[in-house]
This record gives structure tokens, sequence and C-alpha cells, in this order.
């Protein structure tokens, strides 16, 4: 309730301080200060001090799992502005609009990670996505960004009204929109909520660019301006999938037999094609939208195992993922040449973003040692207890070989390949930021009870 | 307390290393960590024979039931004391070789330590796992850094098979997780599968431990590897990685999924089997030393993983034993190709000979090593392979009942290893001296003393090997109790 209310009226905060201030030092200050105060004041619900009382009990619940996805979220949009602010001002000049649809969206995920109504995920759902359909679109000169924009807005409403033609569905079925109080029985079949299900399920689906509803994903990804497109494919991406794994644990636990083989197909799929796919890639950028698809399917394991294990790899997978992926960008967005020989001797001339790159790459290929490896294992270590389909835990595993493929390319360029000198720059700050990140891989792949414990407080 | 130090001294000096900017204090650094270890190792498996002092556990993962559990049992103890003796041999004998940035090397090189002494004390699956994959990461950046032309392509085929075998073998911990709760080995001995899912789980463990050994057909990176590598990788890929493999088979396979150990023994035994005799009709072809070397390597590999199918005390002991000799073997092989490699700017044995009468002492030490390559009596190796072809021979017929066949055709593959082995002492050291090997120089001091620690222990452990024999004695019988399927299989009534 805190993370809500709070990131709602610095939003609107945010939009003022762009008339306020003329400098966007001063704006960029404001908004992690901010950020900075929606972490601690999310943090200080999970110990149970609430600034604000409403009585919402029908439709949203702030219990400890959604909080803690909550914290993980807003910690990752704080690292993300620390290290890519300064990147985000060359995008256009309304540098303090940026920040306050980045609040905005937070507002949505937090809507999203509690919903209890599924009046409530919708609004998360639309909260999230439509100020994305603007920062997808904000670099207004860019006829790609403009397309990409496009794409995301047309095809977004598409799911948008499948996603609600569902929610009527379930109601005429059940006569309520609150999750907990449906009573679907595996005896009691109706082709209605069957149906309505199913539908839900594409449309999360293809918010969370799950294969077969994964068009849109790779353009838009490589026409957004590459600072967005980290937050997008990061944050937003893993906050859809904890409204995911609420939406079907709590409302559609007992017809688990009969989604669950449909989700397992589509986790084939998403590692088949994101993981085939990204190897073919030549820019960097489109192979990171690709592996964003690939990791998907892992965090659809999420979803697919349902049982403790899958939470707690959610959490662990999802902290992972952000923190490598917004690391990577944060490199990629000050190159020039996206790729694969943009990155070509990087170690010799930038041997700080070079090494910080690899421990973030070696996190999402799932090596030891790393927070990457944890959430994989988490993810494996749920779907074998669900004890069947176990084609499937051999299938993501040969997969995550694969994906080994087209992250070591990066890694070989920057460290084994001569290239020309570049003219990449990184702050000191930047830098330490980036060295903090990759310290925090390694401590959560080291000590990950540690950083679970808060879940159980 | 001494099972960490072996971990921890590598460790920490080895990311000290990457510090020291100055070369030839980097050398010294890493030389010294690599002697104390050795020291450590020594004083640790000479004095104290009690576990408690072997041994360390603390807590680690507790959600998931993980610890940080070491332990050095008969096999542990060998094989650290094999890595322990190695790294400073290899440290020394790739004294002269140059190195851009050096302390980078070193470093890994260090790194690379830790994570084998980690395999091999690894009492704990997760922990085990962590190991294996960490011993991997630094072997591949040293390869693809520092290696020969082809290397990136090469090292990366190498990471790409090993890292699909692991994971698959991560997926049969996970299984047996599922089971027991427990990543402890003693809850993994006590897990008792069904002999169905033992079946296919079997696969997922093999597959790694056969990529890594490797076992035909899964061999295909390893020559490539072991030429494009750098030397000193090339050691610790041949000398003591592959005894992950060897060790992963005897530790987490056999006493683990006995039951399909046991159905499945002929299968891989025959895998084995045209592996050795396919690797030697290879090497037999070979004009580069390196890979000559490297495909005799896999007949040897072939030979150890047949005797341990055979399930019997003779075959293990002597599996042990070997793994300990091929190592220093195929080290001081290493080490002589490196040197001429040096020396005479090439490996191809057709440019190469009359090197005998330029380097005598050179020759001396080669004739010494390549006698133990083909296991002559009096030699280290000839130990191990008796045992082992006196435990295939007789192995118990409800084991197998191909044990002579078997025999037979892994002794041809050890007969055609004498002969290709002898062609290339015959190519590259006796005959005419040519216009490369005619300003040939004898070795230096330093490295005599390496290849004569190398001959002697070659020759102490080939006429006096009960100490050895006896230290593997406990741990030989306990896997073999383990893994023990006669009595499960007997009909109960």
């Amino acid at each position: 309730m805190n993370a809500l209310v709070l990131s709602a009226i610095f939003g609107v905060v945010m939009m003022f301080s762009g008339v306020l201030f003329k400098k966007n030092a001063a704006i960029k200050t404001t908004g992690i200060v901010a950020m900075i105060l929606l972490f601690l004041a999310n943090c200080m619900e999970m110990r149970g001090i609430r600034l604000f009382q409403f009585d919402v009990s029908g439709f949203l619940a702030f219990d400890s799992y959604a909080l803690f996805f909550n914290a993980i979220a807003i910690f990752a949009t704080l690292v993300y502005l620390l290290i890519t602010s300064n990147q985000m001002e060359k995008v256009g000049r309304n540098f303090a609009d940026y920040l306050a649809l980045i609040f905005f969206i937070i507002a949505g995920i937090t809507i999203t990670t509690s919903f209890k109504s599924l009046l409530t995920l919708f609004l998360g759902i639309e909260i999230i996505s439509i100020p994305l359909y603007i920062l997808t679109g904000s670099d207004k000169k860019n006829l790609k960004s403009n397309e990409a924009a496009l794409k995301y807005f047309l095809m977004g409403s598409f799911s948008t009204g499948i996603m609600l033609m569902g929610i009527a569905l379930i109601y005429g079925s059940q006569g309520t929109f609150t999750i907990d109080k449906m009573s679907f029985t595996l005896a009691a079949k109706s082709n209605l909520h069957i149906a309505g299900m199913l539908f839900l399920l594409f449309a999360m689906s293809f918010k969370a660019s799950v294969a077969p509803f994964h068009f849109w994903t790779p353009d838009v990804y490589d026409g957004a301006p590459t600072v967005f497109t980290s937050f997008m494919a990061t944050i937003v991406k893993a906050a859809v999938f904890a409204g995911f794994v609420r939406l079907f644990g709590g409302a559609f636990g007992k017809l688990e037999d009969t989604w669950s083989i449909w989700v397992a197909i589509m986790i084939a799929a998403t590692l088949f094609v994101g993981n085939i796919t990204a190897v073919f890639q030549q820019s960097v950028k489109r192979m990171l939208s690709y592996s964003s698809i690939a990791q998907a399917g892992f965090l659809l394991f999420g979803v697919y195992a349902m049982n403790d294990a899958a939470r707690e790899g959610l959490l662990i997978y999802s902290a992972a993922y952000c923190l490598a992926t917004i690391g990577i960008f944060a490199v990629l967005s000050k190159m020039t040449d996206y790729s694969f020989e943009g990155f070509n001797g990087l170690a010799k001339h930038q041997p700080v973003l070079a090494f910080t790159t690899t421990i973030c790459l070696l996190s999402l290929a799932g090596i030891p040692l790393t927070a990457g490896f944890l959430g994989k294992f988490y993810m494996l270590k749920a779907a074998i207890m669900t004890g069947h389909h176990l084609w499937l835990v051999i299938f993501a595993v040969v997969m995550a070989a694969v994906s080994v493929y087209y992250y070591f390319r990066v890694i070989q360029a920057m460290y084994f390949k001569e290239g020309p000198v570049q003219s990449v720059t990184a702050t000191r700050f930047e830098k330490y930021t980036l060295i903090a990140v990759c310290a925090l891989i390694i401590l959560l792949g080291i000590f990950p009870g540690t950083f679970l414990g808060w879940l159980y407080f | 307390m001494i099972a960490l130090l072996l971990i921890l001294i590598p460790l920490l000096s080895g990311i000290v290393t990457f510090l020291i900017k100055k070369e030839e204090g980097a050398r010294t650094w890493s030389l010294l960590s690599a002697i104390a270890t050795f020291v450590v190792a020594i004083i640790g498996f000479t004095c104290y024979s009690n576990t408690a002092a072997l041994s360390f556990k603390a807590p680690w993962m507790g959600i998931l039931n993980s610890s940080f559990s070491l332990s050095a049992d008969g096999m542990g103890a060998m094989l650290c004391m094999l890595t322990a003796i190695s790294f400073p041999l290899i440290f020394v004998s790739t004294w002269n070789t140059i190195y851009k940035k050096a302390h980078n090397f070193l470093g890994l090189m260090l790194l690379a330590q830790a994570g084998l002494m980690g395999v091999f004390l690894a009492m704990d699956a997760l922990l085990f796992y962590f190991f294996w994959e960490l011993a991997l990461i630094p072997v591949y950046f040293i390869c693809s850094q520092w290696g020969g032309e082809r290397r990136i392509k090469i090292t990366f085929k190498f990471f790409i098979y090993t890292f699909i075998g692991s994971l698959l073998m991560l997926v049969g911990i996970l299984y047996i997780y599922s089971k027991t709760n427990s990543f402890d080995i003693a809850a993994f001995y006590n897990s008792n599968l069904p002999l169905k899912e033992q079946m296919w789980i079997f696969w997922l463990f093999f597959l790694a431990f056969a990529i890594k050994m490797p076992v035909f057909p899964f061999h295909t990176w390893q020559p490539d590897a072991y030429e494009q590598s750098p030397t000193a990788a090339t050691m610790v890929l041949s000398g003591i990685m592959v005894k992950m493999g060897v060790l992963g088979l005897l530790r987490w396979l056999l006493p683990v999924l006995p039951l399909a150990s046991f159905s499945w023994g002929d299968t891989v035994s025959t895998m084995a089997v045209i592996g050795i005799v396919y690797a030697s009709l290879i090497a037999f072809q070979q004009d580069d030393m390196k890979r000559l070397v490297a495909y005799s390597s896999i007949a040897h590999i072939g030979l150890m993983c047949l005797a341990v199918f055979a399930e019997n005390k003779s075959a293990l002991q002597g599996t042990m034993i070997q793994m300990f000799s091929h190592g220093i073997n195929i080290l001081g092989m290493w080490i002589i190709v490196e040197i001429i490699e040096r020396k005479f700017g090439t490996r191809k044995m057709s440019e190469l000979g009359g090197i005998a009468k330029k380097a005598p002492a050179l020759t001396i030490f080669f004739f010494i090593i390549a006698f133990a390559n083909i296991a002559l009596p009096l030699t280290n190796a000839f130990i191990g392979e008796f045992l082992m072809f006196n435990g295939i021979l007789g192995v118990n017929p409800q084991i197998s009942k191909y044990g002579l066949p078997l025999a037979v055709t892994a002794g041809l593959g050890i007969i055609l290893g004498a002969v290709y082995t002898l062609k290339m002492a015959r190519k590259v050291f006796l005959g005419e001296t040519n216009h490369l090997t005619e300003q040939g120089t004898d070795i230096a001091f330093h490295e005599k003393a390496i290849l004569g620690i190398i001959a002697v222990t070659i020759i102490v452990a080939g006429v006096y090997p009960q100490p050895l024999l006896h230290s593997f004695e406990e741990i030989t019988n306990s896997i073999l109790n383990k893994s023990d399927v006669l009595h499960l299989l007997k009909p109960k009534h």
C-alpha cells in the first residue's frame, strides 16, 4: 500500500519537477531520492508499518510475497536509474516525463503483484502498458522508435481486448471477480470458464512475451530507445510474471490439470524460439531481445510448477535476471556500434565495463556462483518436484547450454578479439554502481538464504 | 581443516596474483603458493590419518539442505596430492615460456587449482557441482586467451560440450535430491532409487563424466583442445582434469546408482573398448606430438573406464593407482613436448630427428617416461595396468560375461600404444640430425630437476607401490560394498 500510493504521488511530483527545475541534474536527483524513499516505504511495510490505511480488501492484498516482489522491482529500478539516467537524458527533451512514467509503471507493478480481483489485475496491467507505449516511442524523430511504439500499441490493445473477454467469461461462469472466491472444480468443468481461463493465459503470455505470442518483442525491444528496452525487458517482464503466478496459482490452481500441459508446451516453444533465434543474431541488442524471450521460458516454470520452490525461484530468478540484464544494457547503451564486432577489444580499453558485463553474462548463462545459476536451479528444482514432464527439464538444460553460445560470443569479442579504440565512456560513479551490481549478483549466488530469509519475516 | 586449506590457499593467492602487475613477482608468488599447497598436502596426508583432520563441514545454503562439506578419503587424497605435485612442476617447467599479461594467466591457473581441489574433496552434491563448473571457467579463459591460432573456436567447443554434460548432471542431482531432500553424499548413497529411474538417471551423470574423461564417442573436443591450449593448460586438462571424470564415476555414479551401473556396464565397457582401439589407431597416424599424446590419453582413460565397470577390487585399485600414474606420466610427456617445441619451434615428428645426439639428458628422461607410458614393468603404469587387466579378466561372470574378449581387445590397444610411442621416440630422438635439430642444446638445470622428480616418482611408484595401494584399500572396499548389486539381485526366497 505504501509503495502504491507513494509511487503515484511521486509520479505526479516528477511531472511537475520538469516545470520547476530547469536543470536535468536537479530532476535526476529528485527522481533518485524519490525512488529511494519509495524503496524505504516498501521495506517499512514489510516490517508492518503502514503509512496509509484504506479498505481495499476485496481488490488488493499486500501479502509478504507481493511486498517482497515490489521491493525487488523498486530496488532494480533504483539501480537502473543510477546507472542509466545519464543515457536517458539523451533520448529526448522530456526527461522529467520519462521519470514520471517510470513511477507510474511502478504503481502498475505494485497493483499487478498484489491484485485480488480480476479487475485490479486488468487495471495493473494497463497502468504498466500505457506508459510503456509512450516510452517506446519517446525517440520521436527516429522512425524505428515510432514504428515500434505503434506496433506495440496495436498488438498490446488487441491482447488487452482478449484479456477483458477472458475476464468477462470467467465472471459469467463464477459471478465474481475476486480470485479466492472462485470455486472451480474439475468435476463441473464448464466450457465458459475453460475458455475464459485460456483467454487470460494467452493475454498474460502476450504481455510476458511467451511464444507463440512473442512476435512483437524483438521489433519493439530493438526499436525502443535502449535505456527503455532495458526497463521493459527486465522489471516489467518480471512483474508480469509475478501477476501471472498469482493469477494461475490463486484463481485457477484447482484446474492445474487442464492448463499445465499448455504451459509446458509454451515453455518448450519459448525456450526453443528464444534460444535458437538468438544464436543467429548479429546485433547484441537484438540478441538480448531474444535472450529475454528465452529467459521468459525459464520464468514460466514458475507458473508451471506452482509450488514453494517455484515461488522462491521466481523471486531469485527475477532479481538475478533484472540485475544482470540492466548491467549489460547499461554498457550497451553507451556503445555506438550494437553489433558483436562493436564489442571487440572492449576489455583493453574499458576493463571495468568488460569485467562487469562478463559477470552479468555469466549470470544470465547460469554459471554457478552467480545469482543466475540459483534462479535456474530453483526453477529446475521446482519442475522436478512436480514429478511429471521430465523431458521438459532436460530440454530446458539443453537450451540453457545453447544460450551459452550467444552469451559467450560477447565475452569472446571483448576479451579475445582485437578491436579499434572506442569512445565508450563511463563516469566513475557508474562504474562503482556496476561493480556493486556484480558483487550483489555473486553474493546472491553464494548466500541465497540471506536474501530469501526476508520472505519469511 | 587441511581440506579447507587446500582450496583456500590457491583461491586467495590466485586472486592476489591478478593484482601483481610485475611478471617476475607474479611468477614467484604463484610458485610459492603452489609449493605452499604442496607442503600442506604432504603434511596433511602423511601426518594426519584421522578423518576429523582431513574433513571440514560448515552450514551453507541451509534452505536447500546443502552444506559446505569437504573430506579427503583415500581417492580424494591421492588426487589432491596429484594436483598439489603437478602445479609447482607446471609452474617451473613453463618458467621461461612467455605469456602476455602473465599475472592474469597465473591467477587463473591458481583458481583452476582451487576448483580442482574442491571437486576432489566435495562431499555434497551441490558443492561438487559448483566446483565442477568452477574448475572449468578459468581453464576456458586461459585456453581462449593464450592458446594457438584456432583457440577461440576450439575452446568454445570444449566449453559447450562440458557445459551440456554438467547441466545434465545437475538434472540428475536434482532428481535424486527431490527424493532424498538432501545433497549430502551419504543421503545420495542411501537413495536406493528403483531400477527404472536409475536406468535413465545413469545417463545424465555418465554423460557429464564421459565428456570430461573423455570416453568414445564424446571425445571429439579433446585432441583439438589439447593441441590448441597453451601447454601449461594442456597439462592441467590432461593430467588432472580428466581425473574428475573418473572420480565422478567412482564416487558419484557407481555407489549412487549401483543397479544401473550394473545394467549398463556392458554397454559402457563396449564404448570404452572401442575408444581404446580407435584412439590408438588414430594416434598411430599422427605427426603432431601433442595430438599423439592426446589420443594416447584417450586410450589410457578408456582402459580406466573399462576397469571401473568391472567392479572388483583389483580393477578399482588399479584404476586409482593408474589415475595417479597417468597424471604424472602425461605431465612428463607434456613437459618434454613443451621443451622440444620451445627449442626447435616445431612439434611435427617428421621435421625432427636425432635429438639424442644433442640432448642426451632430455632423451634419457623421455625414454623413462615413454616406458611408463607403455607400462613397462618397474614403471608406475605397469602396476596400474596389470591390476586393471587382472580385474577385467577376473570379472565376476554375474557382472559381465565378456571379461575375456574385452580384456583381449583392450590389450590390443595397449600393444598399439607401445608401437606408436616407440615410433615417436625413434622419429624424434633417434636417427640423423637435420637442419632444425643441429643447433640443439641440452636442457637446463631446472628442467632436469623437474624431469628428475617425475622419473623418480615413476620408478619409486613402480617398484614399491604398496603404500599407495594401502591407502586405497578402505575406499575401494567401501565403493564395492555400496555398489554390490549381486546381493540385491539374489532371488528373495
